[in-house]
C-alpha cells in the first residue's frame, strides 16, 4: 500500500486497523512471538501459522523493506502506524529472527540483484530462518582469526571447520557464514558465503548454558557445500560486510537497555522490601541503587532519542552504536542484579511451585544476561572500538 | 549535540570564538592570581553583556533577546570549557528567571533591562548551611523587613540586588533586596574554585515580595541547575579533550601512553559518560523551554548525571597527567576544583537522586 506515500496517514491507519481486525486470530491476543521461544521446540499452532502467512504476504513484518523483494515498501511514518496498530490489537510481529535483524539489511546493501531476489522474499514471509556462522572456538573477540576453510571448486566451495555460539542453529534453514578463503592474509582472507543447513556435511549440537537453556549451538562442517552464486561481495572481501552486519547486531543488543523502565524495579522493591514512614523503599542502600539504575535507564533512552534525531538522513547505524552497546548492556545487567537482590531467596528458585512465574524467570534472565557484555562484541572489544575509531588512540589489537 | 536553529548555531559559534580568543584558561588563571575581589574579570563580563549574553532569556520588551534556556545553555557550555568566571548564571539566569517568572510589571521594568545589559548584577541567596536544603528556610520577613543569614551566595560580592528566600507567616517566599540597603552586610568567601561567593547577612533589610512562593523558588532553582549543568558539560568535555591529547603525546616505555589498553578503556568510559550526560543536559534545557511538567525530574537527572561525569573526568584528568597534573602551573587542578564546587552548588548528586526518587514515588 505504498501508494499512500505518506499523504494520507489517517486513511492508512484505518486500513491497517481494519486489516488487523480481519486477520489477527483473537486467540493469539497478548501472546509473545513463538519464534522468541523457539528454543523450547514447540511446533507452531495453525493460528500462529495463519498469522505469519497473513503478515508475510503483506510484507508488514519488514515494513520498510523494498516491495520488489517482498517487504512492505512503507515510509517510516507508515511503518510506525503498522507497529502501533499491531500493539493496539495485542498482536506480535510474526516475522523476525536473524534474517530480519541482521542478514536482510546487510544483503539489501551488499547483495547482487539475483541474491536479493532469491533470499529476501522468504525472510519477509517468515518461510526460512537464518543463523549466523561467525565465532569459532578460537576466534571469539578476535573474530578475524577465524579458520573455517572454504576451498574453491569452480562453481562451488567445499567448507571444513566449525563454528560456535550459533544462535538458533538447531532451527535454522540457512547460514550466513564467514570463511577463510586466503590463509596467507588475516582480514583480507575472509569471505562471506551463504548455504543451506539441510545438507549431510552440516552437524549441529546445542550447548546447554548456565541458565539451563540452549539457545546457541556448535556447528560442524565436513565437506559442506556452498554455491558460488551465494558468495556475497567479492572473494576475500567478507570482512567489510561482517563489520556492517555487526553494527546491525549491536544496535539490536543495545536496545535491551531500554524497554523496561526503572519504575517497575521500584514497585518490586516496595513489594518485597517494604516502605518507610515517608513512603521510601525501606532499605535506603537499595533505594539509592534502584534510583541510580532508573536514572541511567532514562539517560540511555534520552541518548537513543538524541542519536536518532541527529542521524536523521543517515541510512544506517552510526559509530555511536558502539557506545550504546556498552551503556545499554551495563544498565540491563545491573537491573537484573537488582531484581534478584530485591526478591531475596525468592529470586533464586530454579523450579517448582514454591516460586512465582516472575521469580523463576528472573533467575534465568539474570544468568542469560551475563552474555550481553560478551556476545555481539564483548564490552572490551567495544571499548577498543571507541578508543580507536572515535578517540583516535593507537590501535594495537586490530579490533573490528 | 541537539539539533539547533540557525540563530542558536550563530549564538554558539560566536560564544565559541569569543571564549577561544578572549577567554582561554589563562585568563581565569590571571584573574585568580590577581585575587580579584569579585571573582571574575569585570571587563570580560562587560564584553559578554555587550554581546547580549546576559539577556538571552529576558523578553525583548525588557531589553533581552528571548532566545530561551537551551540557547543560554549553549553559551554557558562554551564558557565552561575554559572555566570563564562571570555572573551569567547568578544574574542572567538566576535573578532574571526569578523576575521573569515572579516579578510584577514594575519589578520587571526596574530590574530586567539592567540585568539584560549587564549594568546591574543579581544573585540568588537561598542556602543557609553547608548543604543545599532550599526547603529549610530560617530567614524571615515581617512588616516588609527581611532578617536572616545566607551563605555560599554565588556572586554575592558583585550583586546589586539579591533574590532571597525567606518565610512570612510560615510560608516560603522569594524577595528582592537591594544590596545597598543599610540592613545588608556581606563578606567575601574564599573558595577552592576561586569564583565569586559571599556570606550575606540581612538585618531588617527592605524586602519586596515576588509572586509565586515555594513553587517559584523551585522553578528558579531548576533553571539555575540546568544552566549550571550546561557549564559543567563544557568544562568536563574540555577536561577530557585536554587529557586525550596528553594520552596521544606523552611518551613512556618507548610509546605514547594512549597506546596502553588500561588507559584506552578508561578514556572510552569517559567518552561514553560524556555522551550520556549531554543527552540529559540538553533534554532538561529543552523541557524548560517547552514548559514541560517533567522539568523537576529531568533537571535532577541532568544535574546528578553531569555531576557524576564531571567528578569522574576531573579525577582522571589529574591521574592521567601524573605528576604534572598535581602542579599549580597545570590547568588540571582548576577543573578538579571547579568540578567539586559545581557539584555542590544547588544540590549535589545525592540531593538530586533523592529528589528524583521522591518525584517517582519511592
Amino acid at each position: 500500500m505504498a501508494d499512500f506515500g505518506g499523504t494520507d496517514l489517517d486513511a492508512f491507519r484505518k486500513e491497517v486497523r481494519d486489516w488487523v481486525e480481519a486477520n489477527f486470530p483473537a486467540s493469539l491476543k497478548g501472546k509473545p512471538n513463538p519464534m522468541a521461544r523457539e528454543e523450547r521446540g514447540n511446533d507452531p499452532t495453525p493460528e500462529q501459522e495463519a498469522w505469519r502467512k497473513a503478515v508475510g504476504s503483506k510484507g508488514w513484518g519488514t515494513p520498510t523493506w523494498p516491495k520488489e523483494y517482498g517487504g512492505g515498501g512503507l515510509s517510516g511514518a507508515e511503518a510506525r502506524i503498522v507497529q502501533g496498530e499491531f500493539a493496539r490489537a495485542g498482536a506480535y510481529n510474526p516475522i523476525g529472527g536473524m534474517g530480519v535483524m541482521m542478514f536482510g539489511p546487510t544483503l539489501l546493501e551488499y547483495g547482487t540483484e539475483a541474491q536479493k531476489q532469491e533470499h529476501i522474499p522468504p525472510i519477509c514471509r517468515g518461510d526460512l530462518q537464518w543463523c549466523q556462522g561467525f565465532s569459532e572456538p578460537n576466534a571469539g573477540s578476535d573474530l578475524a582469526s577465524l579458520q573455517t576453510k572454504a576451498e574453491d571448486k569452480g562453481d562451488h566451495f567445499i567448507i571444513n571447520g566449525s563454528k560456535v555460539w550459533t544462535s538458533g542453529g538447531q532451527f535454522a534453514d540457512w547460514m550466513f557464514c564467514l570463511v577463510r578463503t586466503d590463509p596467507a592474509k588475516k582480514h583480507e582472507g575472509i569471505s562471506f558465503v551463504l548455504f543451506s543447513m539441510h545438507q549431510p556435511g552440516v552437524e549441529v549440537r546445542p550447548i546447554p548454558l548456565i541458565n539451563g537453556m540452549a539457545p546457541f549451538c556448535e556447528t560442524f562442517f565436513t565437506d559442506a557445500r556452498a554455491e558460488k552464486k551465494d558468495l556475497v561481495g567479492p572473494l576475500n572481501g567478507g570482512w567489510t560486510i561482517a563489520k556492517r552486519l555487526l553494527q546491525h547486531e549491536r544496535s539490536g543488543i543495545s536496545g535491551m537497555g531500554g524497554g523496561m523502565g526503572g519504575s517497575s524495579l521500584s514497585d518490586l522493591a516496595k513489594k518485597y522490601v517494604g516502605v518507610d514512614e515517608e513512603g521510601r523503599i525501606a532499605d535506603h542502600d537499595l533505594r539509592n541503587r534502584v534510583v541510580r539504575n532508573a536514572m541511567e535507564t532514562k539517560v540511555f533512552q534520552q541518548t537513543a532519542f538524541r542519536v536518532m534525531a541527529e542521524s536523521k538522513g543517515n541510512s544506517g547505524p552510526s559509530a555511536a552504536t558502539s557506545i550504546m552497546k556498552n551503556a545499554g548492556t551495563w544498565i540491563a545487567q545491573e537491573r537484573h542484579e537488582l531484581t534478584l537482590e530485591i526478591m531475596g531467596h525468592q529470586g533464586l528458585g530454579w523450579e517448582g511451585d514454591d516460586f512465582a512465574k516472575d521469580e523463576l524467570e528472573i533467575v534465568r534472565a539474570w544468568l542469560y544476561g551475563k552474555a550481553f557484555t560478551i556476545f555481539g562484541g564483548s564490552q572490551e572489544v567495544q571499548s577498543n572500538i571507541v578508543s580507536k575509531r572515535i578517540l583516535g588512540l593507537p590501535d594495537l589489537t586490530q579490533a573490528q | 549535540m541537539a539539533v539547533l536553529t540557525e540563530e542558536q548555531s550563530m549564538l554558539r559559534d560566536s560564544a565559541k570564538s569569543w571564549v577561544q580568543e578572549k577567554s582561554p584558561v589563562g585568563a581565569f588563571r590571571k584573574m585568580r592570581d590577581s585575587g580579584a575581589e569579585l571573582g571574575y574579570d569585570v571587563a570580560a563580563w562587560n564584553e559578554m553583556a555587550e554581546m547580549g549574553w546576559a539577556g538571552v532569556i529576558i523578553p525583548e520588551e525588557f531589553g533581552g533577546s528571548n532566545f530561551g534556556y537551551l540557547s543560554l545553555g549553549l553559551v554557558l557550555e562554551e564558557l565552561g570549557r575554559t572555566l570563564t568566571a562571570s555572573p551569567l548564571i547568578a544574574s542572567g539566569l538566576g535573578a532574571a528567571s526569578a523576575l521573569i517568572l515572579g516579578g510584577s510589571d514594575a519589578q520587571k521594568s526596574e530590574w530586567l533591562p539592567k540585568l539584560a545589559d549587564g549594568s546591574a548584577v543579581g544573585a540568588l541567596a537561598v542556602d543557609e548551611g553547608p548543604h543545599h536544603r532550599p526547603e529549610k528556610v530560617a530567614a524571615t520577613v515581617s512588616g516588609g523587613k527581611l532578617t536572616g543569614k545566607k551563605t555560599f551566595v554565588l556572586e554575592g560580592m558583585a550583586a546589586d540586588v539579591f533574590v532571597v528566600s525567606a518565610t512570612e507567616g510560615g510560608k516560603v517566599e522569594l524577595y528582592l533586596v537591594k544590596a545597598d540597603d543599610a540592613g545588608v552586610k556581606r563578606s567575601k568567601l574564599s573558595l577552592a574554585d576561586s569564583r565569586g561567593a559571599a556570606n550575606v547577612e540581612f538585618s531588617g533589610a527592605a524586602a519586596e515580595k515576588l509572586n509565586g512562593g515555594a513553587a517559584l523558588l523551585e522553578k528558579v532553582l531548576d533553571r539555575v541547575r540546568a544552566g549550571l549543568a550546561a557549564e559543567m558539560l563544557g568544562a568536563a568535555n574540555q577536561a577530557f579533550e585536554v587529557t586525550l591529547e596528553y594520552l596521544k603525546t606523552r611518551v613512556q616505555f618507548g610509546q605514547v601512553i594512549g597506546s596502553f589498553q588500561a588507559l584506552q578503556h578508561r578514556a572510552a568510559k569517559m567518552f561514553t559518560e560524556l555522551e550520556l550526560s549531554r543527552s540529559a543536559v540538553e533534554a532538561a534545557l529543552a523541557a524548560i523551554d517547552a514548559d514541560s511538567p517533567d522539568v523537576p525530574e529531568l533537571v535532577s537527572l541532568a544535574k546528578a548525571k553531569m555531576g557524576d561525569t564531571f567528578h569522574l573526568v576531573s579525577n582522571e584528568m589529574v591521574q592521567m597527567h601524573g605528576g604534572i597534573g598535581m602542579t599549580d602551573a597545570h590547568d588540571a587542578g582548576f577543573y578538579l576544583k571547579r568540578a567539586r564546587a559545581a557539584e555542590a552548588a544547588f544540590g549535589n548528586q545525592a540531593f538530586h537522586r533523592d529528589r528524583y526518587a521522591r518525584i517517582q514515588g519511592y
